[in-house]
């Protein structure tokens, strides 16, 4: 079972009470971009072994979308953190060097 | 004029952990900045409590406020007295970016009265129920089953949860089966 910690309500809360919403930090390609930039846009996602970015929502509780940094491998959760974000703030990114030296994912690590 | 009811109309299940429908009580949503000193004032004048810190609720009779979300809160007030509530709302937040609506009969009210009360909500919930993390005045929206459902505590041994209207029976229901089915005896016991 995967607890994330909500950090609207600061609490921690069970993974039924969530909604996946895929992955984060996407970079939204619009009018201009090339058709290979929008087709990776629409269709290309992460899907690695280890440290990856998501984006969840609190769904029962207070309704808002959060993003987590977690490994896929061994379900732990390196933090959680506002979504109004590009990039993982750096705290995240130490915590999880701190437990996965060398990682990256996209252009992060 | 039609007679306004609530959705069990008062049903009653006594015990040794008591679940009562609450009857007609009156509930605003109100979405703002909780931070601003208007939406405040207008929240602790309507009911005469303090402005609840995050996840917590304060309530005195049928009057109180609940935090729900970084930019809701509930206002509980009496039936009777939600348009006059909302009037005094719109009038007070005039030029203010708020959203004020009237939840009353959308909504249940249940109470869970007993000495493992605890327990019965720790049954039908995935939250952490433990005395140290969840303690009175400490509100938690999450599910209840299959439903989604609010709860806070009034004291060691009284939840009020709240549900949508159309769920109550089915809330109703499920806290009375937990409830016989009498305490787990996980928590530390309520004094």
């Amino acid at each position: 079972m995967l607890i994330l910690h909500c950090p609207y309500c600061g609490v921690d809360v069970d993974e039924t009470d969530l909604h996946a919403g895929g992955e984060a930090h996407l970079h939204r390609e619009s009018t201009g971009s090339s058709d290979q930039d929008f087709e990776n846009y629409l269709f290309m996602r992460e899907n690695p072994k280890g440290v990856h970015f998501e984006r969840w929502q609190h769904a029962f509780g207070c309704g808002k979308w959060f993003l987590a940094a977690r490994c896929t491998t061994t379900l732990e959760v390196f933090g959680t953190y506002s979504a109004q974000t590009t990039e993982p703030p750096q705290d995240i990114q130490d915590a999880i060097t701190h437990k996965r030296q060398g990682w990256s994912w996209r252009n992060f690590g | 004029m039609s007679d306004v009811v609530s959705a069990l109309n008062g049903k009653s299940m006594p015990g040794d952990v008591t679940i009562t429908e609450a009857g007609l009580r009156g509930m605003i949503t109100l979405r703002g900045d909780l931070g601003n000193s208007r939406v405040r004032s207008v929240c602790t004048g309507l009911t005469g409590v303090d402005f609840p810190l995050q996840g917590q609720a304060n309530c005195v009779g049928e009057q109180g406020l609940a935090w729900m979300s970084p930019d809701e809160v509930l206002v509980l007030v009496r039936h009777d007295a939600v348009d006059a509530a909302l009037a005094k709302i719109a009038n007070s937040l005039k030029n203010q970016h708020h959203l004020a609506v009237n939840v009353s009969d959308a909504r249940a009210v249940i109470m869970v009265e007993g000495a493992f009360a605890r327990d019965v909500i720790a049954r039908l919930a995935p939250a952490d129920l433990h005395p140290q993390s969840f303690a009175t005045g400490t509100i938690r929206r999450t599910r209840l089953g299959q439903i989604a459902a609010a709860f806070w505590m009034r004291d060691e041994t009284t939840f009020e949860v709240i549900c949508f209207r159309s769920v109550a029976q089915y809330a109703f229901d499920m806290l009375a089966n937990a409830a016989a089915a009498g305490p787990v005896g996980h928590f530390p016991a309520a004094q």
